[in-house]
């Protein structure tokens, strides 16, 4: 019998021993210490700021490292194995280090009715990256399936970063999306 | 702060009639204009915080009251009655035992489901001053959205929308004059599909893990921060403005019948012009998939529709006439879900879909129950071996007797959401499973809906 081979993604449950990247940066900057008190003194449980924490640690170290992990800890007041146990839970925190454009591709039942396999095959091809396999030698590109970006109607959808392709996405499309990647374009509301 | 997503979308929410007595259009309100989340626009043109001012003249009680009469049901896929929910809250409002919070369901996750961001992205304001309603009819002190992660540009503008309203005294300290003070905040999850359950989502946004809660206590008795909560949906709150304009028993007269209102059904799959439809609640299936959306856009007939969402079971050619409301679709042996249609055509593998949904289960399941967990995951395995010609004929009745005891044992219902495909794949289209097993071939000759690079 045949069972489906474990994948070889970054978001797979650790080995016995085995422990998650670092990265370079160890400490929050002063301001995002101030956006976390901020968001703490909304909600009537500390605790609350965990997420919106983890938030912020992605955006300032590039992936939810170790360290970062130690730093929502510290800066929230709150155990470590809470936020690490937080942060395993969600998949949109990284875990290991992503490419400068993180490609997701939905590839559930609207968007695979609308050729999201297809699609996810040329993303995989043009960046030359699989799925969860980590970011390309130059850094530039990393992929990821996802499930649903709820853009079921104009399906097949992707994300680059924060910037939703929910414009039936094709081969065209694609290219233009990349290109504009290389030239560093965001769209305005993706900044 | 970035800036605010200003981009036409090319798809449109609106079809011939849209808005007519025939259509009306409450919660789609101005759909398609890009200015229309902008609070003069909202209160310019639709009547804009007209039923919070009337509300809160209105003594709390009624104002639930009002809500029964309506009748309006919750549209996150229960549709448990609303003005129901709310009066499971605390009664007495003057004692100051209990801080009471309003939230917001906006973790959209379910496949083939759209409609909360269109309101998000169209109507924010709808939200807000229903969540304003809301809150003074359970005498809540804070309102919490929950968006969800990947939807960061509508979170900047409906935080934009709610900057707008308490600049304009419709927020905050002593809203109006009436001595009530009253917030809203957004909450971001991350990427958990099991956060749209109810309990689990206050667990997200007490800054855990997404777990379900065992029921009792319910979250009116104890919900976010130990404290009395309502949670509703996106829609069901967007619904309560007009109801309070036009009155509850008004409203009860739109759809069908213990089935009021409308509904937003977001269509896609192989239909012509998939995207979102408001319509009255009972409007037949084959109304909206053949003559709005123009039918099968392949040219192929069309084999399959699943009614609401991922998680509800697949009808077939037999049913395509169903009103669509919550109990004729459970009567044909479905649910109203969340009102996104799915529809497959002809040349769609059942088994490559049922594949697709049944990995969803067993990817978002929280790990928390074992019937889920183990289940979800072994399903998986077993479509898995058939999918790929490796299946046997007993695999089937495997199959078959799995869904029993992953349904009904488990916390929350994501276990009975992934029964549901599951289970009408197998009555439905069991040829189609067989085929694959005796042949090693699809029965369906259409593309391939799996991708050979993919992670899983």
């Amino acid at each position: 019998m045949n069972h489906p081979q474990p994948p070889e993604t970054s978001n797979e449950p650790l080995a016995p021993g085995q422990r998650l990247p670092e990265s370079e940066r160890r400490e929050f900057s002063p301001e995002a210490i101030a956006e976390i008190q901020a968001i703490m003194a909304k909600y009537p449980d500390k605790l609350a700021a965990t997420l919106p924490a983890l938030h912020i640690a992605q955006r300032e170290f590039g992936f939810v490292s170790l360290s970062a992990m130690k730093a929502v800890a510290k800066a929230i007041g709150i155990p470590e194995g809470h936020v690490f146990g937080v942060a395993t839970f969600y998949t949109m925190y990284q875990k290991a280090p992503v490419g400068r454009y993180h490609f997701s591709v939905c590839t559930n039942i609207s968007c695979a009715l609308r050729g999201a396999a297809q699609l996810l095959e040329k993303v995989c091809e043009k960046t030359g990256v699989k799925p969860g396999a980590g970011p390309s030698p130059d850094g530039m590109w990393s992929v990821e399936e996802v499930e649903c970006l709820a853009g079921c109607g104009v399906a097949p959808c992707v994300q680059v970063n924060h910037d939703v392709y929910d414009e039936l996405v094709d081969e065209q499309k694609l290219i233009e999306v990349m290109e504009a990647c290389k030239r560093g374009e965001y769209r305005p509301w993706a900044q | 702060m970035a800036a605010i997503r200003t981009k036409p979308d090319h798809h449109t929410y609106t079809f011939p009639g849209f808005g007519s007595e025939k259509f009306p259009n409450l919660l789609l309100r101005g759909a398609g204009d890009l200015n229309n989340w902008h609070l003069k626009v909202y209160e310019q043109q639709h009547e804009g915080y007209v039923a919070m001012k009337a509300a809160l003249k209105m003594e709390p009680v009624a104002v639930t009251e009002e809500v029964k009469t309506s009748g309006l049901r919750g549209r996150g896929g229960a549709g448990f009655p609303c003005g129901l929910k709310w009066s499971f809250m605390p009664k007495d409002t003057a004692d100051r035992k209990f801080t009471r919070y309003l939230v917001c369901n906006a973790d959209e996750g379910e496949p083939g489901t759209f409609k909360d961001r269109v309101i998000l992205e169209y109507n924010p304001h709808q939200l807000i001053e229903g969540m304003i309603i809301g809150g003074w009819a359970m005498q809540c002190v804070t309102g919490y959205v929950y968006v969800r992660g990947e939807f960061l540009w509508l979170i900047e503008k409906l935080e934009a929308a709610i900057q707008e309203a308490r600049d304009a005294g419709y927020l905050g300290k002593n809203i109006l004059g009436t001595g009530w003070d009253y917030d809203i905040l957004v909450h971001r999850g991350a990427g958990a599909y099991i956060c749209g359950e109810e309990t689990a989502l206050l667990n997200s946004l007490e800054g855990r893990r997404g777990e379900p809660r065992v029921k009792p206590p319910f979250p009116a008795a104890k919900g976010a921060f130990g404290q009395p909560t309502t949670i509703n949906n996106v829609e069901t709150l967007a619904a309560v403005p007009p109801i309070m304009r036009m009155g509850g028993a008004e409203y009860a007269k739109i759809g069908s019948p213990k089935n009021s209102g409308t509904r937003i059904f977001g269509v896609s799959g192989h239909v012509k012009r998939p995207g979102i439809y408001e319509l009255p609640m009972g409007t037949p299936m084959n109304f909206l998939v053949e003559e709005l959306c123009g039918g099968s856009s392949t040219g192929r007939k069309i084999k399959a529709i699943i009614p609401g969402g991922a998680s509800c079971p697949m009808l077939d050619e037999k049913d395509f006439d169903v009103p669509m409301d919550f109990d004729n679709l459970r009567a044909r042996g479905s649910m109203g879900g969340s009102g996104g249609l799915i529809v497959m055509d002809e040349d769609t593998c059942i088994v490559q879909a049922t594949l697709r949904l049944i990995r969803f289960y067993a990817h978002e399941s929280c790990g928390q129950c074992t019937p889920c967990r183990e289940g979800c995951n072994w399903m998986e395995m077993i479509l898995y071996r058939i999918e790929h010609g490796e299946g046997k004929m007993e695999d089937l009745d495997l199959l078959a007797s799995l869904t029993p005891r992953i349904g009904m044992r488990t916390l929350c219902p994501l276990g009975d959401a992934a029964c549901g495909p599951m289970d009408s794949a197998l009555q439905k289209f069991r040829h189609e499973f067989e085929h694959h097993i005796t042949h090693k071939t699809c029965y369906a000759t259409g593309s391939r809906l799996l991708s050979k690079v993919g992670a899983h």
